[in-house]
């Protein structure tokens, strides 16, 4: 699984990267992105279902959330 | 034996480390025992930025050139051969012309360019300014429009974050002065739930498109344009029409970093503040070429590169690195055809834009001229 260190990011932000990095990505491979912003925790999970890949989950990990996607299409 | 310095492109990054090397390691480079060599794929250097002003005829095509012979110090030995095979095991690189370099350190900034073509239909239906045909097309497309929907479209990975917005101000008042307002509408769309993934830019932005009446689609990641029906169609399953559709297309790095296994997408994994290739203590990464997640753009190159330039001096001298990259970016922002503003941060600082004022354009377009001091290294 790929991991996006995106903690502390404030341009272009954990959802952009996330995007740009789907984009790269084959259809079921999973991708991690660690951020330190709160607002991540309801951005990608309304841009996924928006778009229509899958959350696989969203973990506190102390300062920052691990948040997994799935890509589906 | 003379140190070899490779540094593999001749953009913004790259020419600011050769300077500036040049500089702290002039004693070094007198005597034999430092060797700085640049691989460009071009004779000429283009102020990139400057091509915002294109379409709007308030920048001469020849201000964005300059010979990069002339640019870079003349102590750096410069070929115009492009890198195409980078050998992170031998310590060298190869090159289309048929060299091969051998290095002690590298420097990879080997920028990024933008694949309007990896978008079904975005070549023939979409006109853009960051590069030269693009920006010359997209003013000819100005100059014949007579009014209707224009959509300013913006796509992920970009470099330059903030031109997005910046040319949706600047066709506002394009259109203002040519008396088409009435006729036109403005419609800007952008991959995140906002209008810009820096929250306070998002922020400051919206009430600015309100007031002057710019429509806007958030959530917004293109999947395809129809160039015959002229609509545009995102992956979240919104289609819109247009007539003039201008389009800030996807990113990618460069095509050797690709085939050089270094990185998905010609993103090479760097370390966020000693700017080392990830798994590498000789090779530092500068500019768009890394995949850290702050702005692609010639202020964070620049940063960037005086932090690579510290670093290698030290190596060299005193076996030992000199300081941090904090992830410092600067960057300017057009709110129109005579006012600007700009946002700094890093790291640590979130960015906080001030309102924008004729003194900060004014100054954006001093800076248009400055920029070869900076690439000098002198600014």
């Amino acid at each position: 699984m790929q991991t996006i260190d995106a903690r502390g990011a404030f341009c272009p932000g954990p959802l952009m990267e996330l995007i740009a990095a789907l984009k790269l990505s084959a259809i079921g491979d999973q991708i991690e992105i660690l951020s330190t912003d709160k607002g991540s925790v309801a951005d990608v999970p309304e841009w996924v279902a928006k778009v229509g890949h899958k959350m696989v989950g969203v973990t506190e990990k102390g300062d920052h959330w691990s948040i997994v996607v799935e890509k589906a299409k | 034996m003379a140190k070899n310095i490779l540094i593999v492109g001749g953009g913004l990054a790259g020419t600011i480390v050769a300077n500036g090397l040049c500089r702290q390691l002039a004693p070094q480079l007198r005597s034999g025992e430092v060797v700085i060599t640049m691989l460009g794929t071009t004779e000429t250097h283009m102020y990139q930025p400057g091509l915002l002003y294109v379409p709007f005829g308030r920048i001469r095509e020849h201000e964005l050139f300059r010979d990069q012979r002339k640019v870079l110090d003349r102590r750096v030995i410069f070929h115009v051969d492009p890198a195409k095979h980078i050998d992170v095991e031998k310590n060298q690189v190869s090159t289309a012309g048929g060299r091969t370099l051998k290095y002690d350190y590298l420097v990879l900034a080997t920028g990024s360019r933008i694949m309007p073509q990896s978008i079904p239909g975005m070549v023939e239906g979409g006109h853009w300014f960051y590069d030269l045909e693009g920006a010359r097309k997209m003013r000819d497309a100005l100059s014949k429009f007579e009014g209707g929907k224009i959509i300013v479209n913006a796509n992920a990975p970009h470099k330059c974050p903030v031109a997005p917005l910046e040319i949706t101000f600047m066709l506002y008042d394009y259109l203002k002065a040519k008396n088409l307002l009435d006729k036109s509408e403005i419609i800007y769309t952008y991959p995140i739930g906002r209008l810009h993934a820096l929250e306070p830019v998002a922020l400051w932005a919206k009430p600015e498109f309100d007031k002057l009446g710019i429509k806007y689609e958030t959530f917004f990641n293109t999947e395809s344009v129809d160039p015959g029906a002229k609509t545009i169609t995102s992956a979240e399953g919104v289609t819109l029409p247009y007539d003039l559709l201008v389009t800030i297309p996807p990113h990618q790095g460069a095509q050797v970093i690709v085939d050089s296994d270094l990185g998905k997408g010609g993103w090479v994994p760097t370390n966020t503040k000693t700017l080392h290739r990830d798994g590498s203590t000789n090779i530092f990464v500068c500019g768009d070429t890394t995949n850290i997640p702050i702005s692609k753009a010639g202020s964070t190159a620049h940063f960037e590169a005086d932090v690579l330039i510290d670093n290698l001096a030290s190596l060299l001298t005193e076996n030992r690195m000199a300081r941090d990259y904090d992830g410092k970016v600067f960057c300017f922002i057009e709110t129109g055809s005579s006012t600007g503003t700009y946002v700094w941060f890093n790291y640590t600082t979130p960015p906080n834009p001030g309102p924008p004022s004729q003194m900060v354009h004014w100054f954006k377009l001093a800076y248009n001229r400055l920029y070869w001091l900076s690439a000098k290294g002198l600014l």
